[in-house]
């Protein structure tokens, strides 16, 4: 019998908690297989986020280090200054990122860290139950923006590719999805993107990944696939948004 | 001038502390050191009562000569400095400081020219070994201005010697 | 060679000459000069990294990811910017990671001032952050033992993998006294290197974390941090007492005010009066045992700090209701001189050699 596909050696033997229909089990083994691609594990060190995937060092089988929550490039940026040999990359949620983690994400893009960030934009936090985040879409309901988020109240969604694409030391923005199987090897070849950059110094280099949380945005996970594509990527459109020379 | 003389002091093998004003009170108005030098260790770096105060203007006259003890000595810079508001108990050297240092064609030597004044009166550290240890008190980025400042701290002694 | 160097400075060549090559930070007065002194040094040094930071949050965390990469690292601040370290502080205890933190005090609360104060004892004493942790504290009163005590602070944080504060003011940072280091860079004896991460190469991948769900793990957790600060508690208690032997009365100080206290001491000894000084070196663990063994001849203790009364329940605590504590306190930035600290104590003084007759 031929063999197909085989578990990554970068991915732990370990069933995953995350919800049926979470992307974040999809991402954790693309990023494995990358790694495995790329000859990578030996020479990795990941910062996880506070928030579902917290537990990523329960299943992505390379040195980790949990930073508190939002400080994921500062921490990334402390490893890599010192071993600037290794692969350093932080896995951060929206919250993570774009609301308690704004400054250090964005100067850690502007002094051009030599690290990459695995952005997962699901539009609500997810471990503490579907609060409104900052990427939530305007209309969207959540447990904190009940009648749905309102801009005169709670502001815009933000665009985290786009805001960063504009400093001098980011290198590599793209946004993707993991809804359907086109999308899935898409991201992938971004993971992968991302982590050349990173070896070739060109400068930091962030990949945002829209995610279905289809426990928090009350859908069933086929529907969550659909919403991405009709409604999500429409406010976060997916494609390259800055590749400098590598 | 309170550095150099720290420094001064210290290749003089005395024991010194030095301590600045600092923050938002860098130059001008009252801004100000203490200097502490002394043949045992110093205890406070805080001077509660100093024997000698020297004010290069009149803010500093005004806010420091009530820290002196009575019958201590108060050096200013009376190009700057209108001491008819002096205390009656203490006793006050005038030196004109500021224009000694354009004598010399830089009024930014007249912190030197202050401290050769100082140093004759104090008599705390000794100025032949000051002028010999200049270039180490100075410091690298000051080695041009040896010559001038040797020249400042000179013009400030002799000043003093010639009143005296 | 002696250097004529302003503490934060010193602090600065002490760190690099201890093996530290990592310094991150954001600006604040009075302790600038030890950023702009690294700043300038580590460039000297070979894998030497310099970043001033976005934030105290930023640096902070900067120092973490340095620390488990294997650097020794070094954060520094004053006390409206170490109240933002306290979060990442807490997790370096959590995960067992070591640091040197160096708050220079000013007056507080709130904004404050930038002028020198003793305010952040209990913050400094009490783990700080949130947790059930300690950090070690060392109290330096000279620009050489604020040089001294750096090297040996990375060296506290090394052997219990815990971070270490150095506690000075804005007087201490910011005065210049002659200082010698030592002639040769140390290099540094890291005995237990397991908790480095530098990529999972012939070994398996290691995860340091302190996010730890089941409740039981954690209580372990907690009672080995606990067992650790209990052999801290035992080993590394340092103090220093001044004239101690014939005093009738023991002023306990640390700091600039034990500067100022021994300033006012030699002053009241002229007079006659039969005062001496306990100086803690160490706030956490404090040295409870001097303050016990002097309690059994001396009757009257008088504390004085920079604040309203913060150590003094440290005091109060070592003497467990012996012995008569006296209290004078400066907050707020206000540096008293000698002579002032001699009449309080004085007066202090006289009323109980009358009590007791």
């Amino acid at each position: 019998m031929k063999k197909v596909y085989t578990r990554p050696k970068s991915l732990k033997d370990a069933p995953f908690h995350y919800c049926p229909g979470c992307g974040h089990s999809i991402i954790h083994r693309l990023i494995a297989e990358v790694i495995d691609e790329m000859e990578l594990q030996e020479k990795a060190i990941c910062v996880p986020p506070a928030g579902c995937a917290v537990l990523a060092y329960d299943y992505i089988d390379v040195d980790m280090v949990e930073a508190p929550h939002g400080r994921g490039a500062a921490v990334a940026t402390g490893i890599k200054r010192v071993r600037p040999e290794n692969l350093v990359f932080s896995y951060q949620g929206d919250g993570d990122l774009a609301a308690i983690g704004t400054a250090e994400t964005f100067h850690a893009a502007n002094r051009g860290e030599l690290i990459t960030i695995f952005f997962v934009n699901n539009a609500v936090y997810g471990m503490t139950g579907g609060q409104m985040a900052p990427t939530t879409l305007l209309g969207q309901k959540t447990t904190t923006s009940p009648a749905g988020r309102n801009a005169a109240r709670d502001g815009h969604p933000i665009k985290v590719c786009e805001v960063l694409a504009v400093l001098g030391g980011s290198a590599y923005l793209e946004r993707v999805a993991v809804n359907q199987p086109a999308a899935i090897k898409a991201a992938k070849k971004a993971i992968a993107r991302a982590f050349q950059h990173q070896l070739k110094k060109t400068g930091f280099s962030l990949v945002e990944i829209l995610s279905p949380c289809p426990t928090n945005w009350k859908m069933s996970p086929v529907e969550s696939c659909t919403w991405i594509d009709e409604v999500m990527s429409r406010e976060f459109p997916l494609g390259v948004i800055k590749d400098s020379k590598c | 001038m309170g550095y150099t003389l720290a420094n001064a002091a210290m290749l003089e093998d005395k024991y010194v502390t030095y301590l600045p004003s600092y923050g938002a009170e860098v130059r001008g108005g009252t801004a100000n050191c203490t200097v502490a030098v002394s043949e045992e260790e110093i205890a406070s770096p805080v001077a509660s009562e100093p024997d000698f105060v020297v004010t290069m203007n009149q803010p500093s006259f005004l806010k420091f000569q009530s820290i002196l003890q009575s019958g201590g000595l108060i050096l200013v810079n009376s190009s700057m400095v209108n001491v008819s508001t002096a205390r009656g108990d203490i006793e006050v050297v005038e030196v004109p400081t500021s224009e000694l240092a354009e004598q010399l064609g830089n009024i930014r030597v007249a912190n030197m020219v202050m401290l050769g004044a100082f140093i004759k009166v104090s008599n705390l550290v000794s100025l032949q070994l000051m002028l010999k240890n200049l270039p180490e008190i100075l410091g690298e980025g000051k080695s041009k201005m040896i010559k001038l400042n040797r020249e400042a701290l000179d013009l400030g002694f002799n000043y003093l010697k010639e009143q005296t | 060679m002696k250097r004529l160097m302003s503490g934060n400075s010193a602090i600065g060549e002490a760190a690099v000459l201890a093996g530290c090559t990592c310094y991150f930070g954001y600006p604040i007065t009075p302790q600038n000069e030890l950023p702009e002194y690294l700043a300038k040094r580590l460039a000297e040094v070979p894998g030497g990294v310099f970043i001033q930071a976005e934030s105290e949050l930023s640096a902070i965390n900067m120092v973490l990811g340095a620390s488990v990469a294997g650097a020794r690292a070094m954060t520094s601040s004053s006390s409206p910017g170490i109240s933002l370290k306290q979060e990442g502080i807490s997790f370096l205890a959590a995960q067992e990671l070591p640091a040197v933190i160096v708050n220079m005090m000013r007056g507080g609360p709130g904004m404050g001032n930038i002028s020198p104060a003793q305010s952040d004892y209990f913050q400094a004493t009490r783990g700080g952050g949130h947790g059930d942790y300690r950090t070690i504290v060392l109290a330096p009163a000279s620009v050489q033992e604020l040089a001294d005590m750096t090297a040996r602070a990375f060296d506290l944080a090394d052997t219990y993998r815990t971070p270490v504060m150095i506690l000075g003011d804005g007087m201490l940072g910011q005065m210049m006294e002659p200082v010698t280091f030592p002639s040769k860079k140390k290099e540094r004896q890291l005995a237990h290197a397991d908790y480095v991460l530098s990529g999972a190469a012939g070994r398996p991948s290691r995860r340091i974390r302190s996010l730890i769900l089941d409740p039981k793990e954690e209580e372990e957790h907690n009672w080995k941090l606990f067992r650790k600060y209990q052999r801290i508690e035992q080993l590394e208690v340092r103090h220093e007492t001044f004239l101690l032997d014939d005093a009738v009365m023991a002023v306990i100080a640390y700091g600039t005010a034990a500067r100022i206290a021994r300033g006012a001491i030699k002053r009241l000894r002229e007079e006659g009066l039969k005062i001496g000084m306990i100086r803690p070196i160490s706030l956490w663990p404090f040295p409870v045992k001097i303050i016990q063994q002097t309690a059994r001849h001396i009757h009257d203790f008088f504390v004085f700090e920079m604040s309203t009364g913060q150590m003094l329940e440290d005091v109060k605590l070592a003497l467990e209701g012996s012995g008569y504590i006296h209290f004078y306190g400066r907050p707020g930035g206000v540096v008293p001189t000698p002579v002032e600290l001699s009449r309080i104590i004085s007066r202090h003084y006289h009323q109980s050699q009358k009590r007791k007759k």
